[in-house]
């Protein structure tokens, strides 16, 4: 009974998932009869099983729905919005019902009497809205239906006289056969009737029984369509691909074996051993993914409910439902989409008057798309509402104290815009029971990078909103580095990674400095906290002190930013994680173990649990406030983070940190030319190069050419900050990145030459500090990548004065 | 008379048995991972074919003196509700099948953490065949 029952809920759920789809499909096409069919037929089977089962309030409420959807079906009544709402309604009561009879075993005590009500008044014809349109038609069948009801329930009393209670309890609502009864009306009702309730009820004392039964042919036509799939258990797939992992394992040891090995069948046999394992292995990964479809099939529903609250038209348009991911991802997005559906729809699209004002289309868009790109999933949330206004969530942010004035003004339109993820940050003026209670989309964003995921908004004031969501394909296997520590190999979650900083043996001794024999490194002015791995795993030597090049890895544990020294940085990689069992579950500084491609264990290190360890928690609690100072600082404009670099001929410059956008090496066939102009490929864009050694030319005698830079770079690379003007990247060629460093942003030297703002003194030289609008300007690129006229006749000289070298 | 069939294994001169059943492989001598900061006994972790698994060094997990050779110590790989645990043991020796009536259970001057592991002995004619209860072995 527990299998039947179990099965019963399954089977219910899909079909109610179905349902929800099925029915806007058929509020955009309802004279589609397919459609109405395959809805009833759900219908029906729910209600079968559930008579069968003995839940009698599901069966009654089912059942009338199920009378509803016969009139549908039979074209004597029109689906309007009404009957849609009716109809949905039921689908939410089932739901309901059987959610309640999942977790206690029980129908739940809510009285569903008025849907019952609304839905058999909807049955005979009676809506408010389409009530005189079918009068006439529906009072004909009013007046049939009860007759027919009498005369099969008097049919089915004779032919059975003890009646069961749940029988008893159907038949004033109306009557069981109804449904049948209705398309068989025009040529004798009571024959048909009888023939097809009485067959099973002189075998089969239940009459209960007699509904599936009777049915029985018409569910053998539906599972034909899901004959092409099985339900498998989870655990299942898991153990397969447990399997599936140990034979690529063996597969490797045998590849390895018969590199040595002359015997060609072997060898033959042996790649085909090889080939066929990754192909098992890459169907396998495939049993766990499933489309997003699944998890999008109830947005069109949840939009529908909430436009209709807020009186607003919107349509739901679908890209890319068959993108797949891991099913526990799945589950993790699926809350997270919701809310910010909810929230696209309540405060992005606006109300169909004000987009007429506007002059945009009365219904607006929303729009779900989803792709695979780089190994991550891209689901996108794009409406063509109302848009993000920056400028009142600036007052907002600094109305809730949450960022100051002065900090505001610094901010670029998209920090703004990605600040509505900070926690406790709505804008809705009023708040309503959908959204505006300022909890909800930092909740998104945690919920998203818990999973290794990012979230991004991007929004245009009046046009609409964009909401980018990047997530793994995967849990199980996530990108880690590899460090040594003590001789052995610990993965990293790349998670917590910030950055590494190698300090050389001559300088180590020097940069690392202890308080109180805590070691400490200035990490661009601010104290970084070292923990040395060895002597806190307690293995090999301990770093500090030992007189080597120090490897520090800059990691993030919560809030908080210490260094970890290890032996040795070795690689990246994607590394499986696997659970520690529950001797070792008490060492608090590893969080799993991952098998590495030769076949050896590596730990995997808890960031958190290393930083606890090791008391970085206590001792940050002073580097917060030695934060507080510094932004103190940086608030009265003291101080800044500068990049240095160096130049040909030109000596040390800085670039403000602020300004940089990326750190990029392009080898030197990537560079394209327009015109005399050098370009690249980057990020789908054309993004200028100015060499900034040319550029800057004019205060020296011995002019470079450009082609001559060329050559002199031996490497074939050039380095090239990314600097990202308002509408184009541009890139300044460089020679080396020297260093990133905090200092005065007081200019000690006016500026001797066009392109640099001036001159200071950082680690004890002469630092010229770039001004790239104006470099930009000498280099004459305008955001369009084009050359204006002016710059053409400069262009020009320049590059006669190379020529004249 | 109902028999239990035992595999068995040597550390030192004890001669100890698990039951079959428990007994998911013996392997050589692995190469293993070891994790600091873990309870003494735990010896590293094995890569056995895709699955992570811990060993034990039984002589340390019962307060055994030291092995003096430098000969490798073997797996007993045992089943457990939570995966599968090596025990690092210094020699395999048979399965054997023993009549349950020359089965006793330790006596009391057995004292320490062996006398918690060690469920009871098999009278062997020549020497006594201890037999490990697995479950507390492992649990730490």
């Amino acid at each position: 009974m527990d299998d039947v029952l179990k099965e019963f809920l399954v089977e219910s759920n899909d079909n109610l998932d179905n349902l929800d789809q099925e029915f806007l499909e058929l509020e955009k096409n309802p004279t589609d009869k397919d459609r109405i069919a395959a809805i009833f037929r759900s219908v029906h089977t729910i209600k079968g099983t559930c008579g069968f089962l003995g839940f009698a309030k599901l069966e009654s409420v089912t059942h009338v729905g199920e009378n509803l959807l016969s009139k549908l079906r039979d074209g004597v009544l029109l689906l309007i919005p009404e009957i849609t709402s009716a109809l949905l309604a039921l689908v939410d009561a089932t739901r309901e019902i059987i959610k309640n009879i999942e977790s206690t075993g029980s129908e739940g005590d809510k009285d569903y009497s008025v849907l019952i009500d609304t839905l058999a008044r909807l049955q005979k014809g009676e809506t408010n809205v389409g009530a005189s349109t079918q009068s006439t038609s529906d009072a004909a069948e009013a007046e049939k239906a009860p007759a027919s009801a009498e005369v099969a329930h008097e049919v089915v009393t004779a032919a059975q006289p003890p009646v069961e209670l749940e029988q008893a309890e159907q038949i004033p609502v109306v009557s069981e056969p109804a449904p049948q009864a209705v398309p068989e009306i025009k040529v004798e009702p009571e024959v048909q009737k009888t023939v097809e309730v009485a067959p099973p009820t002189p075998m089969k004392p239940p009459v209960s029984v007699a509904a599936p039964v009777a049915e029985a042919p018409k569910e053998t036509k539906a599972a034909s369509i899901t004959e092409a799939s099985i339900r498998v258990d989870v655990k299942l797939l898991d153990d397969l691909m447990n399997l599936v992992g140990e034979l690529v394992l063996t597969r490797n040891q045998i590849l390895q074996y018969s590199n040595k090995q002359e015997d060609s069948t072997f060898i033959t046999t042996t790649q085909r051993l090889n080939i066929i394992t990754s192909e098992l292995q890459e169907s396998m990964m495939k049993t766990r993914m499933q489309p997003i479809g699944n998890v999008w099939s109830k947005f069109p529903r949840v939009v529908r409910d909430l436009a209709g609250l807020c009186k607003k038209k919107i349509s739901v348009v679908m890209e890319g439902q068959e993108t797949e991911l891991d099913k526990t991802l799945l589950e993790a997005i699926k809350d997270p989409l919701t809310h910010l559906i909810r929230n696209s729809v309540d405060h992005g699209i606006e109300t169909p008057q004000e987009r007429i004002e506007k002059g945009k289309p009365e219904e607006g868009l929303l729009k779900l798309r989803a792709y695979h790109e780089g190994g991550q999933v891209n689901i996108e949330i794009i409406d063509n509402g109302g848009g993000i206004n920056p400028d009142k969530v600036k007052e907002k942010a600094i109305q809730k104290g949450l960022v100051t004035p002065e900090e505001a003004t610094k901010l670029s339109e998209r920090q703004i815009t990605n600040m509505i993820f900070m926690p406790g940050f709505s804008t809705a003026e009023k708040v309503s029971n959908i959204s505006g209670r300022g909890v909800g989309m930092d909740v998104v964003k945690t919920n998203i990078e818990k999973i290794g995921g990012m979230v991004d908004i991007q929004s245009k004031f009046g046009e609409g909103t964009t909401i980018k969501i990047k997530i793994p394909l995967t849990l199980a296997i996530i990108p880690a580095l590899l460090a040594t520590s003590g001789g052995d190999l610990y993965a990293i979650p790349q998670v917590s990674l910030l950055e590494l900083v190698r300090l050389e043996a001559e300088n180590a001794a020097k940069k690392i400095e202890m308080i109180h024999g805590s070691p400490v490194y200035r990490l661009r002015g601010k104290l970084l906290p070292l923990v040395d791995l060895n002597k806190e795993l307690n293995v090999g030597e301990e770093i500090i002190g030992s007189n080597r090049a120090v490897n520090i890895v800059v990691l993030q544990a919560d809030d908080r930013q210490f260094g970890l020294l290890v032996d040795d940085i070795n690689d990246t990689q994607e590394i499986v994680v696997k659970p520690l069992s529950s001797q070792i579950q008490s060492v608090p500084v590893f969080a799993g173990s991952t098998i590495m491609g030769d076949g050896r264990v590596a730990l995997i290190l808890d960031v958190m649990g290393v930083a606890q360890k090791a008391h970085v928690v206590s001792e940050l609690k002073d580097k917060a406030r030695h934060d507080l100072t510094i932004i103190h600082e940086e608030q009265s404009g003291e101080r800044q983070s500068l990049l240095l670099f160096s130049c040909q001929d030109s000596g040390r410059m800085a670039i403000p940190l602020s300004q940089v956008s990326r750190l990029e090496k392009f080898s030197m066939s990537q560079i394209e030319k327009v015109g005399t102009q050098e370009v690249v490929q980057y990020r789908g864009d054309i993004m200028s190069l100015i060499r900034v050694s040319s550029t800057l030319s004019e205060r020296r005698k011995n002019m470079r050419n450009p082609e001559f830079v060329k050559e002199a770079n031996s490497n074939n690379f050039i380095q090239v900050v990314v600097y990202k003007s308002d509408k184009a990247h541009v890139g300044l060629v460089i020679d080396r990145i020297l260093d990133i460093v905090e200092a005065s942003n007081q200019i000690q030297r006016t500026a001797s030459r066009n392109g640099i703002m001036g001159s200071l003194v950082i680690q004890g030289c002469v630092t010229e500090i770039l001004d790239i609008e104006g470099l930009i300007q000498i280099g004459n690129i305008q955001d369009n990548g084009q050359k204006n006229e002016e710059g053409m006749a400069a262009t020009g000289l320049v590059s006669e004065a190379s020529l004249m070298q | 008379m109902s028999e239990q069939q035992f595999c068995t294994f040597y550390l030192g001169e004890h001669y100890f048995g698990v039951p079959v059943s428990e007994v998911q492989e013996i392997i050589r001598y692995q190469d293993m991972t070891r994790v600091p900061l873990a309870p003494d006994v735990v010896s590293g972790l094995i890569n056995l074919r895709g699955q992570i698994v811990t060993a034990i060094d039984l002589r340390k997990r019962l307060e055994f003196e030291a092995k003096k050779d430098d000969k490798k110590l073997m797996n007993v790989v045992v089943r457990t509700i939570e995966g599968a645990v090596s025990l690092q043991v210094d020699e395999i020796g048979d399965v054997l099948e023993v009549p349950d009536d020359c089965f006793e259970r330790c006596p009391e001057t057995l004292t320490g953490s062996a006398r918690e592991m060690i469920w009871g002995a098999y009278k062997l004619e020549n020497k006594l065949l201890l037999i490990l209860d697995t479950g507390k072995a492992i649990n730490l």
